[in-house]
């Protein structure tokens, strides 16, 4: 595709030629078209199909009618999400949910790296590793069952707190505990992993910078502070992005494990709203309408934390 | 211990470390071993309780060290419920075959847009990439499976998460740090792309296809959610269920009679077949990660290039 700069002027004029260029290398690398074929036809099914569906929220939507025969209604179905007794319960713990695991889930791999990155023994470095990435491989099913166990009104996390004056019922059904929880046991599964991709960052720091600092006097605080944050920053900024896009879509496998009818004032976000509204009393438009709104939000959220971290800092996911 | 500690501090016993310094190495040293001991305790309480006697546990209410007595009635009913073998076979059919479907399909969309000089490779980036900021959501999705007619079959488990389009990412990464020159020379003795995805391409991207490989086994080992909408609550539903449906079952909705068909012990004995469960589900992975671990941190780095 590269031409030489001469050239240029001459491709510009002659957009003819251009194509007649492009249409020889499809007709000569057909072959590889082809092979791109499946993978189109697969985003076309699962992922601009279902995008296409998304009209069944302007409509009241009856599966025997499809969605060409289906009554169109509107905004009707997100008024009465807006309006309703619900919305705004939905969003505030959807929001505290979400802010809850960034303020508090975000920070500690970055911390647990810089610690691990300090550590003098290679073997002992390696060791933590390993074991803090364990939780990982724990998947969400059991992850929540172990929870359930160890909190419930048996459980040894609750007999523990009972000894400091809690009432020793299930921690799972008291509203003030649930975030808590939650946030928790998030840190307990993610920060090691998560501290692999700020490790990473940390090895491909040049030494010679931290050469520099010593000779200008540093200590290790200051060379953290001076030499290792800042290098990691675009880093720490890129996840920081990939956060924000995931607000909106705040674990709700987790939360459709976990929760109980007791705490749904605090624990119901949006997400499981929409599973329940769904899938369980099959109000599809409406619940269509509701998961519509969350995408959009989620949407507009990855774009603002882009443009403002692509002005900020030059670092940006696109 | 103490002695042990000096030991990990100095690696390096040229450099002079001030007081200040030593004092934060014992503090970091003493941290890392409070948070191991946080991240492998539950573990270890699960292995405790799995293998306490029923009657001893239900009266505990306390953290474990050691198992409280010791029985192994929970694992033998464990060995003998139908419904986790059942839902292991399951598991490892969408764990093989829809790693299979992953791989092929990753490596093929790949190959292509790591191609610099191909028409639509610009469209088709942008047409795959908007797909991981925007979707049609959970109800649209699910319209779509049973519009399809894949809904309440292995299809929908194995195609509806076909390529990982963060995956993708990965391979597209890898497949473009390939010197062009090799491929080039290819085509000159007159390869043809299937000839340079295979030949060449797939023996040098060995490693990253085999992180992938991992990222999608596990992610289909832990998978749940799809089965819970895709599947039906019917016989057929049920026989197609993965493990995890199956543990969702058991530990989340503490519905243990398939484990002994209304047996009087099951009700003795249904905590403690709650953590036998947990071991017999978890332990084939946790047990083989330490030795894939190299490969799951390498994808997180790989990934972390380009997120």
């Amino acid at each position: 595709m590269k031409k030489d700069k001469a050239s240029a002027p001459a491709v510009k004029v002659d957009k003819k030629a251009m194509r007649a260029r492009t249409w020889k290398l499809v007709k000569k690398n057909k072959m590889v078209y082809l092979m791109i074929l499946p993978v189109i036809i697969y985003y076309i099914l699962f992922h601009y199909k279902p995008m296409y569906g998304i009209i069944i929220a302007f409509q009241n939507y009856a599966p025997r009618k499809g969605i060409l025969g289906s009554p169109w209604v509107g905004f009707k179905h997100f008024s009465d999400f807006f309006g309703g007794y619900y919305f705004w319960r939905l969003l505030r713990n959807t929001l505290m949910l979400s802010f809850a695991t960034l303020i508090f889930g975000f920070p500690v791999p970055i911390i647990l790296a810089l610690l691990i990155n300090e550590l003098r023994s290679k073997k002992f470095s390696k060791i933590v590793q390993t074991i803090t990435y364990m939780p990982h491989f724990v998947s969400m099913v059991v992850l929540c069952a172990m929870i359930r166990q160890f909190v419930g009104s048996t459980g040894f996390i609750t007999a523990f707190f009972t000894n400091f004056g809690y009432d020793g019922s299930n921690m799972l059904s008291k509203t003030a505990l649930w975030i808590p929880i939650y946030v928790l046991s998030n840190i307990w599964q993610g920060s090691g992993w998560g501290s692999i991709v700020y490790l990473a960052a940390l090895t491909s720091i040049d030494s010679e910078l931290y050469d520099a600092a010593k000779v200008d006097g540093a200590n290790r605080w200051k060379q953290t502070i001076h030499v290792t944050i800042p290098a990691i920053l675009p880093t720490i900024i890129i996840m920081l992005i990939m956060r924000v896009g995931q607000i909106m879509g705040v674990g709700y496998e987790k939360t459709l494990l976990l929760y109980n009818d007791g705490i749904l004032e605090v624990a119901e976000i949006i997400s499981t709203y929409v599973y329940k509204m769904g899938m369980l009393n099959r109000e599809f438009s409406f619940s269509t309408a509701v998961g519509l709104f969350n995408s959009v939000v989620n949407f507009i959220l990855v774009i603002i934390a882009n443009q403002i971290s692509k002005k900020t800092t030059e670092t940006s996911l696109w | 211990m103490a002695k042990k500690n000096l030991d990990l501090m100095d690696s390096s016993p040229k450099v002079k470390h001030s007081r200040g310094e030593n004092i934060f190495n014992v503090c970091n040293i003493i941290f890392m071993v409070l948070f191991m001991i946080a991240c492998l305790y539950p573990f270890w309480y699960v292995i405790c309780a799995s293998f306490s006697r029923s009657t001893l546990l239900m009266g505990n209410r306390h953290a474990l060290l050691l198992p409280l007595g010791w029985s192994t009635a929970a694992y033998d009913r464990v060995f003998h419920t139908a419904t986790i073998w059942r839902g292991y076979g399951n598991t490892i059919i969408y764990v093989g075959v829809g790693t299979l479907i992953n791989i092929v399909m990753t490596l093929l969309a790949a190959y292509f847009l790591s191609r610099r000089e191909l028409p639509g490779k610009t469209v088709l980036t942008i047409f795959i990439m908007f797909t991981m900021y925007f979707s049609g959501g959970m109800i649209p999705g699910f319209l779509n499976i049973q519009q399809l007619g894949l809904y309440n079959t292995r299809w929908a488990l194995l195609l509806s998460g076909a390529v990982s389009t963060y995956n993708l990412i990965i391979m597209r990464t890898a497949m473009s740090g390939i010197d062009g020159a090799l491929t080039e020379s290819a085509m000159l003795d007159g390869a043809g792309h299937w000839t340079i995805l295979f030949k060449i391409m797939v023996p040098l991207c060995k490693a990253t296809i085999a992180v992938l490989v991992l990222y999608y086994g596990v992610a289909h080992w832990n998978a749940w959610f799809n089965a819970l909408i895709y599947l039906a609550d019917d016989d057929k539903g049920k026989s197609l269920q993965p493990l995890q449906m199956v543990l969702r079952q058991i530990l989340i909705l503490s519905d243990t009679s398939d484990a002994g068909v209304g047996d009087a012990d099951v009700e003795r004995l249904s905590e403690t077949i709650k953590y036998a469960t947990i071991i017999v589900s978890t332990l084939p992975i946790l047990a083989l990660y330490p030795f894939l671990q190299k490969y799951f941190t390498k994808g997180v780095m790989v990934g972390a290039v380009k997120g």
